[in-house]
């Protein structure tokens, strides 16, 4: 099948049922994607099909012919991802690390759905799990995209 | 010529290091391999250094046993003026790559910014803890590592200054520094590292002895906020993980676990069928599991959750952990509290006997803890190749490689150093990568490489991690306290049935009592005269292990909250209880203090805050790891269920390395400390855990986090850990403040398993 991530189609030798996070990481070797869970409950797999944040370890690939899939790889040249990453350096968010492409993955959703988010709308869109405790950094981050939203240089 | 103070001969070990054959180059070259990084550039200075300990350092380690003395670390100076780094240190998120950066940097008179930093692989060159050792754990990375970190800097700072005044035909005294220059003032010429890396390469290593290290005066990195070095990788999913690690002709592996410890897999029902699935290589049956293996990990995961397995019991359980059918927490919680021997003495002081007798008020309470799992966001995997040469490589999460390394060497028949113990960054530990018996996929990743013939990853799915993850050891903890006239505690009187992490891992008790079963009940500062605090062995059936924090991540719970008690008991504030039983600890006084202050003053409540809702605050310290702490939390409740609004911590590490990497590394321990008594609890039955992923297991999701405030205090005390002393607090504060704001003492965490009312 073809699968159409950051940007690129790929012909992907993979039968229907198996989820994307899978096919990124071990059919296409993107590993920044990551697996925690398995079962839609942290969000380390999140990715965004269409703009939407997903998580790509239940979702089929079977589904997504014809989408966009987008992921962590693609987010430093991504306009808005670019900021997020920035923001996220800054605020030196990560610890492990191994929950933050699908924390980024989560911001950017959020950020290009709304460039000025409220607080309650981060707290409403950033819902993966972080086992080392990152979620006042993340705010911080957000709080600051928020405010800067349309500078330059935010 | 040597500058002066640098004249003597050179060090035997460090030129043995220096040249050893195959040593750094070949764990390099494994390094670029796997990280697909440029590896050695050509004129690099590649340094191995002999680092001689101070002569009383020296005694004192000869009279311990002769356990060798020089301390080798390595770093690699590029022609570009960047460093690369081997820390004998694992980053898991605590930020000691970039510590490590700061200390070597520092004397170095290199940017720690420069530094490129990664896990330095299993040997005995990196074990530079005292008494030759090596962990990441007990958070003792820096504090254990300061003062040699720094002399290694110092002395790679010698050799390219001693290259420097060689290639300026200038004497190396006339030479100073600039971060990452050699600077001739003289004449106003100057060389880059970078530039004199190749030349320095000849050079002997100067004896550490005649090296002076900095005025802390005048430190530039060390005491500040350095950004630390791993933020971007982590941030566009560049960071590798043991998880992500890749090598040509790998398979994957998943498993299915017996669905108790000590079962082993009898007859297949199903292995025509696992076989016949889409992508299937080969079925294998392993101690105490059978795995499948296959191109994708997804194929290997979707076969071994179909396979239908014959169980067999073990025919002698008593000689291994064992998980018998019967197992359950709810029971076993009863068979903690139905304890009623006295225990064996941890800490004894005055006689309590006589104290009860003559107390004008004495009363009891009874408190108890649950199993947790780690939880670390990375399930654990582990890859396996045997290279040609007979040799094993593995890549896998690991607290302790030499170990690791020593351990599977003797399991695989190979010496040590034929074991290469490759250490990808952890995504998250908490104590989960040290060594357990049952509880690491090492052993599975070996025998299908070694069944397959080629390189095989395992990961263990997170419902196969649940299954075999070791626990933080619960325990029930009977208390009796006793008050003199005036209501001051006179007496108090602890038996903790439980099992210690340190013999649940040993799986035997050791000749003396498991230090981590009881610290933070024993080792408390205050100033009651008579106790005595004692354990009841009670063994139990799942595997145990270290969690972040350890002992002190329940037992100051117990103490700090029972320690309420007896102020309520005595009509006393519990601020000013604390005051008065550490009069005279000018340290903890000051911290506590400081702590309260944070919080913008005592105010115990309940009250009302501004937005309507009714909140109280608490009150606790801890001392573990070396480091102090005091924390004030301020609780409300909505629906039944407690929320923390906002948690106030200071900690006295004695003196600091980042006070930014500090903040992190509180809010990250304040985190779990919350999780941990809101909704955490590891809970089996029939012999199998209750909860296999996070849909069963709860950790504090975003919206249960508190605001964070920390406050840090250099008292100049002996310095202390980081990653672990900011957890043991907030659970004993969070319980005091419930139990202020609902009248009624909490005695048992987690919270989500009682309903509240304000
Ligand atoms: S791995 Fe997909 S949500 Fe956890
Ligand atoms: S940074 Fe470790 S799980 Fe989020």
């Amino acid at each position: 099948m073809k699968l159409e991530i950051n940007g690129e189609v790929h012909e992907l030798d993979a039968e229907p049922d198996m989820p994307l996070l899978w096919a990124l990481r071990d059919v296409l070797g993107m590993t920044g994607t990551k697996y925690g869970c398995g079962i839609a409950q942290c969000g380390a797999c999140s990715v965004l099909v269409d703009g939407a944040v997903t998580r790509s370890c239940v979702l089929p690939v079977g589904s997504l012919e014809g989408s966009k899939v987008t992921t962590i790889e693609a987010m430093e040249a991504d306009p808005v991802g670019g900021k997020v990453v920035e923001a996220w350096v800054r605020h030196q968010v990560p610890q492990c690390g191994y929950c933050q492409s699908g924390q980024v993955m989560a911001a950017v959703s959020l950020l290009k759905n709304t460039a000025k988010p409220t607080q309650e709308d981060v707290r409403a869109a950033m819902i993966n799990l972080c086992r080392c405790g990152t979620y006042n950094a993340i705010h911080a981050a957000l709080s600051d995209l928020a405010e800067n939203a349309g500078k330059e240089n935010a | 010529m040597m500058a002066s103070q640098h004249s003597d001969a050179p060090h035997s070990m460090a030129d043995e290091t220096l040249f050893a054959p195959g040593t750094q180059p070949v764990n390099l070259s494994r390094r670029r391999f796997l990280l697909g990084s440029a590896g050695v550039a050509s004129g690099a200075l590649v340094l191995g250094f002999g680092i001689p300990l101070g002569a009383s350092r020296v005694q004192a380690v000869d009279a311990s046993g002769g356990i060798a003395l020089d301390v080798p670390a390595f770093l690699e100076i590029r022609p570009d003026n960047t460093v690369r780094f081997l820390s004998p240190f694992m980053e898991g998120g605590q930020g000691t790559f970039t510590a490590m950066a700061q200390l070597v940097g520092e004397e170095m008179d290199m940017d720690p910014a420069t530094f490129v930093v990664e896990a330095a692989p299993a040997g005995k060159v990196f074990q530079i803890m005292p008494g030759g050792r090596r962990m990441t754990g007990g958070s003792s990375s820096v504090r254990s590592s300061y003062t040699t970190m720094r002399r290694l800097g110092a002395l790679a700072r010698a050799m390219l200054v001693e290259a420097g005044a060689r290639k300026l035909g200038v004497p190396a005294a006339s030479l100073t520094t600039e971060p990452g220059k050699i600077v001739h003032a003289a004449s106003g010429r100057s060389l880059s590292y970078g530039e004199v890396a190749g030349g320095a390469l000849d050079l002997p290593v100067p004896d550490g002895a005649g090296i002076a290290l900095k005025d802390p005066a005048v430190f530039r990195w060390i005491g500040k906020p350095v950004a630390r070095l791993d933020m971007r990788m982590k941030s566009t999913g560049k960071a590798v993980y043991s998880i992500d690690c890749k090598v040509d002709g790998m398979l994957q592996a998943a498993v299915q676990h017996a669905p108790r410890l000590g079962l082993q897999p009898g007859a297949i029902r199903n292995e025509a069928a696992i076989k016949a699935m889409t992508g299937v290589h080969s079925v294998h049956t392993l101690e105490g599991a059978v795995a499948v293996v296959a191109p994708y990990w997804w194929h290997a995961r979707q076969a071994a959750d179909a396979l239908e397995v014959d169980w067999v019991e073990p025919a002698d359980p008593a000689s291994l952990r064992y998980m018998p059918a019967d197992f359950g927490t709810e029971a076993f919680t009863k068979t903690l509290a139905s304890q009623t021997g006295r225990g064996e003495e941890a800490e004894k002081a005055g006689d309590i006997d006589s104290a009860f007798a003559s107390a004008a008020k004495s009363f009891t309470a009874t408190y108890k803890s649950q199993y947790l799992h780690h939880a670390q966001l990375e399930p654990p995997s582990t890859l396996a190749r045997f290279n040609t040469d007979g040799t094993l490589d593995l890549w896998l999460p690991n607290q302790v490689p030499e170990m690791f390394q020593a351990i599977i060497a003797g399991k695989v028949g190979l010496t040590p150093d034929q074991v290469r113990i490759n250490s990808p960054l952890l995504g998250g530990f908490f104590g989960r990568h040290f060594h357990y018996n049952d509880g690491n996929p090492y052993p599975h990743a070996i025998a299908l490489a070694k069944a397959t013939g080629k390189p095989v990853k395992v990961i263990w799915s997170r419902e196969e991690e649940m299954l075999r993850d070791p626990l933080r050891p619960m325990a029930v903890v009977q208390f009796r306290g006793a008050l003199d006239a005036q209501g001051w505690p006179l007496a108090l009187d602890v038996v903790s049935a439980t099992e210690g992490p340190s013999e649940g891992i040993a799986n035997k008790r050791g000749k003396e009592l498991d230090d981590s079963a009881l610290e933070g009940i024993t080792g408390k500062a205050y100033a009651i005269p008579n106790r005595r605090i004692a354990q009841n062995f009670v063994k139990n059936a799942p595997t145990l292990a270290y969690w972040r924090s350890v002992g002190n991540s329940m037992n100051d719970f117990f103490y700090e909250c029972f320690l309420d008690e007896m102020a309520d008991q005595g009509g006393k504030d519990p601020y000013a209880l604390r005051l008065k039983l550490l009069e005279g600890n000018e340290r903890l006084t000051t911290l506590l203090k400081a702590a309260v202050d944070l919080s913008g003053g005592w105010k115990r409540g309940p009250y009302t805050a501004s937005d309507g809702t009714r909140r109280a605050r608490g009150l606790a310290m801890a001392s573990p790891f070396g480091t102090e702490a005091a924390a004030v939390a301020e609780v409300s409740i909505k629906d039944g269920e407690v929320v923390v609004h906002e948690v106030w911590e200071a900690l006295d590490p004695g003196s600091i390395v980042n006070p930014a990497i500090i903040a992190a590394q509180a809010n990250s321990a304040i985190a779990l400390g919350l999780s941990q008594v809101l909704v955490e609890a590891a809970e089996y039955e029939d012999g199998m855990p209750v909860a296999r992923n996070f849909d069963a297991y709860s950790i504090l999701p975003p919206d249960r986090m508190a605001k964070v405030s920390v406050k840090i205090i250099e008292s100049g005390a002996k310095m202390g850990g980081i990653g672990e002393p900011p957890l043991p607090a907030i659970p004993p504060a969070v319980v005091n403040a419930v139990s202020t704001l609902t009248g009624k003492r909490v005695r048992a965490m987690p919270l989500s398993t009682q309903s509240f009312e304000a």
